[in-house]
């Protein structure tokens, strides 16, 4: 069996280390009316407020269809076959699921601690992520408690969605929505309809967040379901570096993905956003895997604010993403920083918007895809320039390098500048991984693996710089990981 | 015994058969010169002897200080002390000199039971090493080969023997493309490595490199046989008569 075979038997197979259990959740029948988006806003108890936003949320999507220009190609999904809600497991189901799992890591499957190995996973983290008993690992509430106590003293505000719908409706009503519309696109309206849980992040006024987000927090994290909700709002000055993902196979029995992500950056705000990937991509023949359809969007409202997008996507069958800026305040920055692979049949539709508004507003964007095995990896990005935006800039950089010859790097950039003043620069490059690369430089002692490496970190280096540095650390490995086997 | 032992060595690219039946033994301490007119084999043997994909060896054996060097992979060639200097050095862009210098070194090190060099040591070498072939230390910070003059390219096969020291080094026209200077320095990083527990096989079409490395052997590759063996004196035979009276005189 090769190496290539293993790691895809490792991550087809049934996670039964992991967080998929056979045990019955509470769930509402299939299917989706009104009643349905009724019954979640009112099991979690919600306002009023959010109810009807739900809820017209919800019309609106239903005059809506599925947008259909992406190169990417499934089966249409029947939104009437899926469950929308899974409620919290009550003690006694947790005491049961708890029962089931590994006591220790020494129950947990070799081939699974070897992956993580190899994928740099901090050794705490490792017991977790293979699903064994946590307070075998570590007291994750007090753990918790203890960074929202660091957090809370400078004013941060932390926590789940949910209980941020409790806690601060008033921040919750000024700014949901703000950004990503409940109407905005198909999927974020389903997402607004229906959305389960996640994070919601606030920076107050000239705080500058002692700690990176979610670092600490993303096994606990995990569980927030395939309509995820993210909010994250920085006051004037506040600076924020948050990290989502995990590059541990993630593996979920929802297919589909419709997670929204808005974020707020006032005057002279920072917002740092980091992405790592790694949901599970299906089988080598195409079979399975994760439709991860997201909306990210960062609204840089204030003058000199500032919005970073990096992400690292290495997962899901399909990806259509576009994590996006609308430079609104005057010098506001916008930048995007991508590492795309696809393998087997993997495809992939990233990219970017960069919407000028304010003047001498600037964007750089640097795309990187990485193409193996049948897979299909597009980039398409849109830069803006309004009417209003006197002297904005752009800068793309769009590069795909591409592993064997069944595969396919696509660009689709759509530049429109309604001023004059305005510097745009785009460069592309497409180049290939050679058998002659490769062969040079095992002929000096190095392994095929570690050439493919080589020539692959290379290739995404500035991405990589930018990602906080154990992300940049765990990323390199699960390129390493998601390429194993592609050459050759 | 000797360092290379090839016997009959007979290999194909698909259906074109390109050495037919090659014999050569070089000792340690030995120059070997193998010359021969275009399409004769000389780049095929390299490759073969390199373990490049792509040829299929159909008989024979070749033998490597003791190992049987058609079963091992590349790296593993390499790490036993073979070294492939090419005639046409690839282009990586992306992957920095200083990079492929440092990996290539500890995996050899590594694969030979040694630890890692460290990182002042190592970077002593490699700088001293560059600017013995007369090049800037601005050098290691670009891609590999990306954009180098065949002059640079050529200089950084050599560099590369140089701080691998290995036990035979299989440089295959690493004087194509050559002025006069560089081809003096490239001669000069040779006879450097030269010493009586290493092997030296320089595949060229042209004596003015002798001039530089004198070998102890020289021999003539013709249509995927070595038809004639001789002392330096062949390769100037063969550069005042040309290919033609001595294809004669071997058919």
């Amino acid at each position: 069996m090769s190496e290539q075979h293993e790691i895809e038997a490792l991550v087809s197979r049934d996670y039964k280390y992991g967080f998929v259990t056979d045990i019955e959740q509470e769930i509402i029948p299939p299917g989706l009316n009104e009643d349905v988006v009724r019954l979640i806003s009112a099991k979690k108890n919600e306002p009023e407020f959010l109810l009807e936003w739900r809820l017209k949320a919800y019309r609106h999507w239903l005059t809506m269809t599925p947008p259909a220009w992406a190169h990417v190609h499934y089966p249409p999904i029947d939104y009437q076959a899926l469950s929308y809600y899974a409620a919290p497991k009550s003690a006694a189901e947790q005491a049961e699921i708890d029962a089931n799992r590994p006591k220790s890591l020494d129950e947990v499957d070799p081939k699974l601690l070897e992956m993580y190995a190899k994928l740099g996973i901090p050794l705490h983290e490792r017991a977790a992520l293979a699903g064994v008993a946590v307070d075998a690992v570590f007291d994750s509430v007090s753990v918790t408690t203890t960074f929202r106590e660091k957090l809370a003293e400078v004013g941060v505000i932390f926590c789940s969605f949910s209980e941020a719908v409790h806690s601060h409706p008033d921040l919750i009503k000024k700014y949901l929505g703000t950004v990503v519309p409940a109407g905005d696109n198909y999927y974020a309206a389903l997402n607004s309809a229906v959305f389960s849980d996640g994070s919601f992040v606030f920076i107050p006024k000239g705080v500058r967040c002692p700690m990176e987000l979610s670092t600490y927090f993303r096994i606990n994290a995990m569980n927030t379901g395939q309509f995820e909700r993210t909010l994250i709002v920085a006051e004037e000055g506040a600076h924020v570096s948050y990290l989502e993902g995990c590059t541990a196979p993630q593996r979920d029995e929802n297919q589909l993905h419709a997670a929204v992500v808005e974020l707020v950056a006032l005057d002279d705000a920072t917002i740092k956003y980091s992405t790592v990937q790694n949901w599970y991509p299906g089988d080598e023949h195409g079979k399975g895997g994760i439709y991860n359809f997201v909306t990210k969007r960062g609204d840089a409202r204030g003058n000199r604010s500032k919005i970073t997008w990096t992400q690292v996507e290495a997962g899901s069958a399909i990806t259509w993403k576009y994590p996006s800026c609308i430079l609104r305040g005057d010098d506001s920055v916008g930048e995007f920083y991508s590492v795309a692979v696809s393998n087997n049949y993997q495809q992939v539709d990233s990219g970017t918007k960069m919407i000028h508004l304010g003047k001498r507003t600037r964007s750089t964007i640097v795309s990187k895809s990485i193409s193996a095995g049948r897979s299909q990896n597009a980039y398409r990005g849109l830069v803006h320039i309004a009417k209003t935006a006197d002297d904005a800039r752009n800068y793309t950089q769009c590069d795909a390098l591409l592993i064997g010859d069944r595969n396919g790097a696509h660009t689709f950039p759509y530049i429109e500048s309604k001023n004059a003043s305005a510097q745009i620069e785009h460069e592309a490059t497409t180049t290939k991984v050679s058998d002659d690369q490769i062969f040079y430089l095992k002929s000096r002692g190095i392994t095929e693996e570690n050439a493919t490496n080589m020539i692959v970190n290379g290739f995404c280096k500035e991405v990589f710089n930018e990602l906080p540095m154990e992300f940049a650390v765990e990323a390199q490995a699960l390129l390493a990981v998601s390429l194993e086997g592609s050459v050759g | 015994m000797s360092l290379l032992e090839i016997k009959n060595l007979h290999a194909n690219i698909g259906e074109k058969i390109i050495l037919r039946g090659i014999n050569l033994s070089v000792n340690a301490g030995e120059v070997h010169a193998i010359m021969g007119p275009n399409g004769s084999g000389k780049s095929t043997l390299c490759q073969v002897l390199g373990g490049r994909d792509g040829f299929e060896v159909t008989e024979g054996s070749v033998e490597f200080d003791g190992l049987n060097l058609l079963d091992m992979e590349t790296e593993d060639r390499a790490n036993a002390g073979l070294l492939l200097g090419f005639q046409h050095p690839v282009e990586i862009p992306g992957v920095k000199n200083i990079y492929l210098l440092k990996e290539s070194l500890n995996a050899q090190r590594k694969a030979r039971g040694l630890g890692e060099l460290d990182t002042f040591a190592f970077m002593k070498q490699v700088r001293e090493l560059v600017k013995s072939m007369q090049m800037d230390d601005a050098f290691l910070h670009r891609g590999v080969n990306a954009g180098f003059s065949g002059g640079e390219k050529k200089r950084n096969e050599i560099l590369q023997m140089l701080l691998l020291q290995p036990k035979l080094a299989l440089l295959d026209e690493t004087d194509s493309g050559l002025d006069i200077d560089a081809l003096k320095i490239v001669s000069e990083g040779i006879n450097r490595l030269r010493g009586s527990d290493r092997g030296i096989v320089l595949v060229t079409h042209y004596q003015r490199l002798l001039s530089y490395v004198e070998p102890d052997f020289v021999h003539i590759l013709y249509k995927g046989q070595i038809i004639k063996s001789g002392d330096k004196s062949l390769a100037l035979q063969l550069e005042a008569e040309g290919y033609e009276d001595i294809l004669k005189a071997a058919s």
